[in-house]
C-alpha cells in the first residue's frame, strides 16, 4: 500500500471547519488560529485518544443503568407499568409490533453497542499504530459519527410520550431516572466520538499520536 | 509534538534527550470517574434501602399490580409489590414484596398480611379511598419474635386490630342466622362490640359465633350475662296491642347480637376473654331462666288431632312448660280406633318455684323423682287436653291441668316415657255444643212465625189508617177549642180584671168583720154577764180602748 505524504510532514496544517490550508508554524509557543473562520488549530487532536477512552468508559458504566432501570412508567385505567428499555422491545415484539421493536431496538441496543464496539476498535488498532484497514475504519468512524444522533430517539420518544401522555386517572406516562442515564449514554458517546481524530488512523509508524 | 523524526542525517549535532514522560491522568478522566460515582451511589442507595423480600400467597391478585402496590403498615408506606406468580400447584398466587429496611421487625412470624379493597356492607363500608388509590397490601406485626419471610395472607381484614383493648366472647347457638361478619353487638341499643368469626361447630352441630366487645364495655360481660340474636324484627301481638322492636335499622337486615344481665342471676362474677356463652334467639328466651334437661312425656289421645303441630306448646295450668315433640297414629284393635299418640318434651325447671318444692320431697333419681311427682298430680286429676289456641287458625295445644271430676286412672310410675292420662279437648265439647245449639235454632218454626207475624202487621197497618183519618181531625179541633179557653182564662187573670177589686173590697170588709167579731170575744170573755145584762158603758170603752190598744201593740 503506498503511504502518500501527510500534511505535517510538508509543514502545512488544515482548519477542521472550514479547510483553509495554511503554512504550518514552526515554533508551537502559542494556540493558532485559522484567519478565515478563527477556528483554534490543532494537527492532532490533543490527548485524543485519552479523551475518547474516558468519554467511552464514562458511556459503558451510564449504559448499565441506563438498561437496568425503568425508563418510563405508563399508568392506565388497568393500572399501570415501568418498563425498561429491552422490556419495552420485548413488549412490542409480543405484542405483534415487530417493526416498532426492531426500531427501538436498533436505536436503543444496537446503536450504542456498535458505538462502544466501534470506538474500542478504533482506539486499539490506533494504540496499536495499526495499519489495518484503515479506509474501511475511517468509514467506521463516520459512521459511528452520524448513526450517533439516532440514538436519541429513545429519549424524544420518552419525552414526547411523557409530555402527551396526561390524562389523569385514564392513562399518564411519566419518564423514570433510566432515561436520564441513557441521555448521559449518548451524550458521552457522542462527545467520544467527537474526541476521536480521525487523522491518528493514518498516522502509522508514527509515534506522536499522544 | 516534543518529538521529530530524530534521523536526520545531516545534523550532527546531538539532539535534545527526550525524556519519557510520566502519564498524568488529564481532567477528563474525571467524567468516566463522575458516571462510577453515581453508578456506585445507585448501587450504595439501592443496597442500602433493600430491606427484606417477602413472598405472600392471596387466593387472588385482584387489584394488586407489580411496582405499584404498596405495602402499608398502619397506612405508612413500608414496600411495594416486585412480583406476582402462580404457586407450583396454581392454586395460589404469590406476591412478592420488597420491603424497607427498616421494616424488619414488622415481619413477626404472626404477623398478618391482607389487601385492602373497597368493601362495602349493610351499615358499613371500608377501604373506599382505595377505589381512587388502588388497592394495597396492608400488614400488621404480631407479638411473635421470630422473624420470617414467608407469610400466608388473609382474604379479609383482620377483625381485630392488634392490642385493641376489649374481650372476646365465644357464643353457642343452633344456627347463626343472618348474623354477618361485623355485625355490631348491642348493649341496651347501644353498639359495643362486633362480630369477629363465625364458623359451624367441629361436626356441624350448631354454629359458633365469636364477638368481640370493645374495652369500656367488656366489663359488662359478667357470668350473668344472657346473649341473644337481635337480628330481624320482633313482632309481639300482645293484650296491649301490637308491638315491634329491634335493636336498629341495620340490624333489622344484617343481623345483630345484643346482650344483657339476667336481672334473676346473684352471680356477677367477671369472665374472662374467650368465655363461653348461649346464643339464644330472642330476648324472651334469653332472659328466661335455664330451662334445664328436658323430659319425654307421652299423651294418647282418641280424637282428631287436626291443629296440632310439631312444636305447639304445652301448658301446665297456664304456664308454658314445653312443647310438643312428636305426633304419631296408633291402632287400637280392642277398640278398632286410630289413637293420636303425642310425644312432647317438658322442662321441669320451668315450673320455678313449684318444681324445686315439689323436687325436695323426693330423694330417689330424678327420673324416679319426676315419675312420683306426676303420679300425685295424676291421682289429683291432671290431665292432658288439647285445647284451641286459636279459634281463627284452629290451632291447638297441649294442657295439662287439673280437670274436675274426671275418672281416676291408673299411672304407671315404671313407664318411660311417662304416659300422662288424657282427656277430650275443649274443642270437641265446643263443637258438640254448638251442634246441638244448631239444632234448637233448626226446630224453630221460623216459617209459621213469619206468616203470623205478616197477618199481625196488616192489621197494624188498618188501625194506623184509621187513627190517621178519624181521630187525629178530632184532636186538632179540641185543640183549637181548648186554645180558646185558654186565651178566655189569660184575659180573666189579666191584672186589669173587674172582679180582682171586688175581691179586694170583699176581703177588707171580711176584715173589719172578723175585728168586731174578735172584740166581741174578747168582752164577752171579761164580762160574760154582758150577755144578760148588756154593756156597761164606762168600763166598755176603757176596757175595750186597753183591750184594742193591747191588741194594736201585739
Amino acid at each position: 500500500m503506498i503511504t502518500p505524504v501527510r500534511a505535517i510532514e510538508v509543514g502545512l496544517v488544515a482548519c477542521r471547519t472550514c479547510g483553509l490550508i495554511m503554512q504550518r508554524m514552526p515554533i508551537q509557543s502559542s494556540p493558532t488560529s485559522c484567519p478565515r473562520c478563527t477556528t483554534l488549530l490543532r494537527e492532532r487532536l490533543p490527548r485524543s485518544a485519552e479523551n475518547t477512552l474516558a468519554w467511552l468508559i464514562a458511556g459503558v458504566i451510564l449504559y448499565i443503568p441506563a438498561n437496568v432501570l425503568p425508563v418510563m412508567y405508563v399508568s392506565g385505567v388497568g393500572g399501570g407499568e415501568e418498563s425498561t428499555i429491552l422490556g419495552g422491545v420485548l413488549s412490542f415484539w409480543r405484542g405483534g409490533s415487530w417493526d416498532i421493536a426492531a426500531l427501538i431496538f436498533t436505536a436503543s441496543v444496537a446503536v450504542p453497542a456498535t458505538k462502544f464496539l466501534a470506538l474500542a476498535l478504533l482506539l486499539w488498532t490506533v494504540h496499536r499504530g495499526s495499519s489495518w484497514a484503515s479506509k474501511q475504519r475511517t468509514a467506521l468512524y463516520r459512521l459511528v459519527e452520524i448513526i450517533g444522533y439516532w440514538s436519541m430517539l429513545d429519549v424524544v420518544v420518552v419525552a414526547l410520550t411523557a409530555a402527551l401522555l396526561k390524562f389523569k386517572a385514564l392513562g399518564t406516562a411519566e419518564p423514570r431516572l433510566g432515561i436520564v442515564f441513557f441521555c448521559g449514554v449518548v451524550v458521552t458517546t457522542m462527545i467520544a466520538a467527537l474526541s476521536f481524530d480521525p487523522r491518528l488512523i493514518w498516522d502509522i509508524g508514527a509515534n506522536d499520536g499522544h | 509534538m516534543g518529538t521529530e523524526a530524530g534521523g536526520d542525517p545531516r545534523d550532527e549535532l546531538p539532539t535534545p534527550k527526550v525524556l519519557r514522560r510520566r502519564w498524568v491522568p488529564s481532567l477528563i478522566w474525571l467524567v468516566p470517574l463522575t458516571a462510577v460515582v453515581i453508578g456506585a451511589t445507585l448501587v450504595v442507595n439501592a443496597w442500602r434501602t433493600a430491606g427484606p423480600r417477602v413472598t405472600i400467597s392471596f387466593q387472588t391478585a385482584q387489584g394488586l399490580e407489580v411496582g405499584k402496590t404498596l405495602v402499608k403498615y398502619r397506612n405508612v408506606t413500608i414496600g411495594h409489590v416486585t412480583a406476582i406468580s402462580l404457586s407450583a400447584d396454581h392454586n395460589r398466587v404469590l406476591v412478592s414484596a420488597d420491603l424497607l429496611r427498616n421494616a424488619k421487625d414488622v415481619l413477626t412470624a404472626d404477623a398478618r398480611f391482607w389487601v385492602v379493597r373497597p368493601r362495602i356492607g349493610i351499615g358499613w363500608a371500608s377501604g373506599l379511598e382505595t377505589l381512587i388509590s388502588g388497592s394495597y397490601i396492608a400488614v400488621e406485626a404480631g407479638d411473635a419474635k421470630v422473624t420470617q419471610t414467608e407469610f400466608v395472607g388473609l382474604e379479609n381484614p383482620p377483625p381485630l386490630t392488634h392490642g385493641l383493648l376489649g374481650k372476646t366472647v365465644v357464643l353457642h347457638a343452633k344456627d347463626v342466622g343472618s348474623l354477618v361478619l361485623d355485625a355490631p353487638v348491642y348493649f341496651r341499643r347501644f353498639e359495643v362490640g362486633h362480630v369477629i368469626d363465625r364458623e359451624l361447630e367441629a361436626g356441624g352441630q350448631g354454629a359458633r359465633v365469636v364477638v368481640f366487645v370493645d374495652a369500656p364495655y367488656d366489663r359488662l360481660v359478667t357470668r350473668a350475662t344472657r346473649f341473644w340474636n337481635a337480628s330481624g324484627i320482633d313482632l309481639t301481638l300482645g293484650a296491649d296491642g301490637m308491638k315491634i322492636r329491634t335493636q336498629s335499622l341495620a340490624s333489622v337486615l344484617a343481623g345483630g347480637v345484643a346482650f344483657e344481665t339476667a336481672p334473676t342471676v346473684q352471680d356477677v362474677g367477671e369472665v374472662p376473654s374467650g368465655a363461653e356463652f348461649t346464643l339464644f334467639d330472642d330476648q324472651a328466651a334469653a332472659m328466661a331462666p335455664p330451662d334445664g334437661e328436658p323430659r319425654y312425656v307421652r299423651m294418647r289421645f282418641a280424637q282428631s288431632l287436626r291443629g296440632l303441630s310439631v312444636g305447639a306448646p304445652v301448658d301446665f295450668v297456664g304456664v308454658n312448660i314445653g312443647q310438643v315433640f312428636s305426633l304419631d297414629l296408633d291402632y287400637d284393635a280392642e277398640h278398632k280406633s286410630f289413637p293420636v299418640i303425642v310425644t312432647a318434651l317438658i322442662y321441669p325447671r320451668r315450673m320455678g318455684k313449684a318444681y324445686e318444692v315439689l323436687e325436695q320431697n323426693g330423694t330417689a333419681t330424678s327420673e324416679d323423682k319426676m315419675a312420683r311427682l306426676v303420679s300425685q298430680l295424676v291421682a289429683r286429676g291432671l290431665r292432658a287436653q288439647p285445647r284451641s289456641g286459636n279459634l281463627l287458625t284452629g290451632q291447638l295445644y297441649i294442657a295439662l291441668d287439673f280437670i274436675p271430676g274426671t275418672r281416676p286412672m291408673r299411672f304407671n310410675v315404671e313407664a318411660r316415657p311417662l304416659e300422662i292420662p288424657t282427656v277430650s279437648g275443649s274443642v270437641e265439647e265446643l263443637q258438640q255444643k254448638l251442634v246441638s245449639i244448631v239444632d234448637k235454632i233448626d226446630r224453630i218454626p221460623i216459617t209459621d212465625i213469619g206468616r203470623h207475624l205478616d197477618a199481625d202487621l196488616v192489621g197494624l197497618d188498618g188501625a194506623l189508617g184509621e187513627l190517621r183519618t178519624d181521630v187525629l181531625p178530632a184532636g186538632s179541633a179540641a185543640f183549637n177549642s181548648l186554645h180558646t179557653t185558654l186565651g178566655t182564662v189569660d184575659h180573666a187573670l189579666a191584672d186589669d180584671a173587674p172582679w180582682r177589686d171586688n175581691i179586694d173590697q170583699t176581703l177588707v170588709e171580711a176584715r173589719s168583720t172578723l175585728r168586731s167579731v174578735r172584740s166581741l170575744t174578747d168582752y164577752l170573755d171579761r164580762h160574760p154577764e154582758a150577755l144578760l145584762r148588756g154593756r156597761h158603758p164606762s168600763q166598755s170603752t176603757v176596757s175595750e180602748r186597753s183591750t184594742s190598744v193591747t191588741r194594736g201593740a201585739e
